[in-house]
């Protein structure tokens, strides 16, 4: 693995591409054999394994807010509506405010394909065997991506509603998205995703009449894992609750361009 | 499943260290795992071998400490023990746990050659 910038993940491909820098070893992996005091001690650490990922998130974080760049992660469990509401999400604020998007999938371009379509810069990340994005892939995507001052990044986690609530990327706010399809209890299955996120998305909304899903247990599950939790009920194929969205978007959109 | 990325983590900055304090070889790791930290142990130690191959820790015992969930509860005010984050309080049945502890996931220590 490489100690210069991360890389653990060969896998790792940026639109398709491995990503730039090479593997093969050109930097030192430090003193492999001999030391200079010679016999066995103990060194205390006492540091967190994510303490390499937290600090390339605070790299990233602080770069996001000196350009007044609104990011959003997206989380949730695949099939729950995240790209089509992010089409949606683009073109309610086109001509207004500038989005861009990195895709974390597994595999294909599908999703950054479809977000091309509708209208906005995006760049996918695959990441292989990966279960979730990291600080690492999400700064070399600033890289390439390079999103325009005052706008907003969306960043489409890879589905999944376990790995992805551990790993910070630099984001401003995890957004939990919740499809009524999935069953109320998700909240208590998977605490730590909805504990780590500051706004759940109900999609599917427009499901509910043939569905047995009930919305106040749904919430009553959420709010005891995060009692703060704030929740809109959306549906990204009829349009409802898509206003209350984007207000909030701006909203904190507003709020990272005074920080 | 990202408990081959935290163990890669582990790596790096055990490699980092080792450039800092120059020694050449890890002979032990002592990792804290909370037990609300959401990992599984067993995934943990499953990675160790895979990811420490071809690195200064390779062949190194890895020691995991268990740290037993600990909080606070807002009902009654008892400082108990938990299973699982969200739990009930185990000494009045009710409340909201707040957690002061369990959620560990660091490098303790190493010995080193």
């Amino acid at each position: 693995m490489c100690t210069t910038c991360g890389c653990g993940q060969a896998d790792l491909k940026l639109d398709g591409k491995p990503h730039a820098h090479s593997h093969g070893h050109g930097h030192d992996h430090g003193p492999e054999s001999g030391s200079a005091h010679g016999g066995r001690r103990r060194v205390s650490l006492e540091e967190s394994l994510l303490a390499k990922n937290d600090a390339l998130a605070a790299v990233n974080r602080k770069r996001l807010a000196e350009r007044g760049i609104l990011a959003l992660n997206l989380v949730s469990s695949p099939g729950s509506g995240k790209t089509t509401l992010l089409e949606q999400t683009i073109l309610r604020l086109q001509g207004r405010i500038p989005v861009s998007v990195i895709e974390g999938d597994q595999q294909t371009s599908q999703d950054a394909d479809r977000i091309r379509a509708a209208g906005a810069p995006a760049l996918q990340i695959n990441t292989g065997k990966g279960c979730h994005l990291d600080a690492h892939m999400v700064g070399h995507a600033l890289d390439h991506l390079d999103p325009a001052a005052g706008s907003v990044l969306m960043i489409e986690n890879v589905g999944n509603l376990v790995c992805p609530a551990a790993f910070d990327l630099g984001e401003a706010a995890k957004v939990v998205i919740l499809s009524v399809t999935e069953g109320e209890d998700k909240p208590l299955k998977y605490p730590d995703m909805f504990a780590a996120s500051d706004l759940m998305l109900l999609n599917k909304v427009d499901l509910l009449p043939h569905l047995r899903f009930d919305v106040d247990r749904c919430l009553a599950h959420a709010r005891r894992i995060r009692p703060d939790l704030q929740v809109l009920r959306v549906s990204a194929e009829t349009g409802e609750g898509l206003d209350a969205w984007i207000g909030w978007i701006e909203a904190r959109l507003a709020v990272s361009q005074k920080a | 499943m990202h408990e081959l990325s935290l163990m890669e983590g582990m790596v790096q900055g055990i490699q980092e260290e080792a450039l800092r304090q120059g020694f050449g070889r890890v002979c032990q790791v002592r990792l804290e795992v909370g037990r609300l930290a959401g990992v599984e142990v067993e995934a943990l130690r499953f990675a160790f071998g895979p990811v420490t191959e071809g690195t200064i820790v390779e062949g190194a015992h890895l020691e995991i400490i268990d740290v037993p969930g600990q909080g606070l509860c807002e009902a009654c005010g008892r400082e108990v023990e938990i299973e699982a984050r969200f739990d009930a309080c185990p000494a009045c049945g009710e409340g909201f746990v707040d957690v002061t502890g369990g959620t560990e996931l660091r490098i303790k220590d190493i010995d080193v050659e």
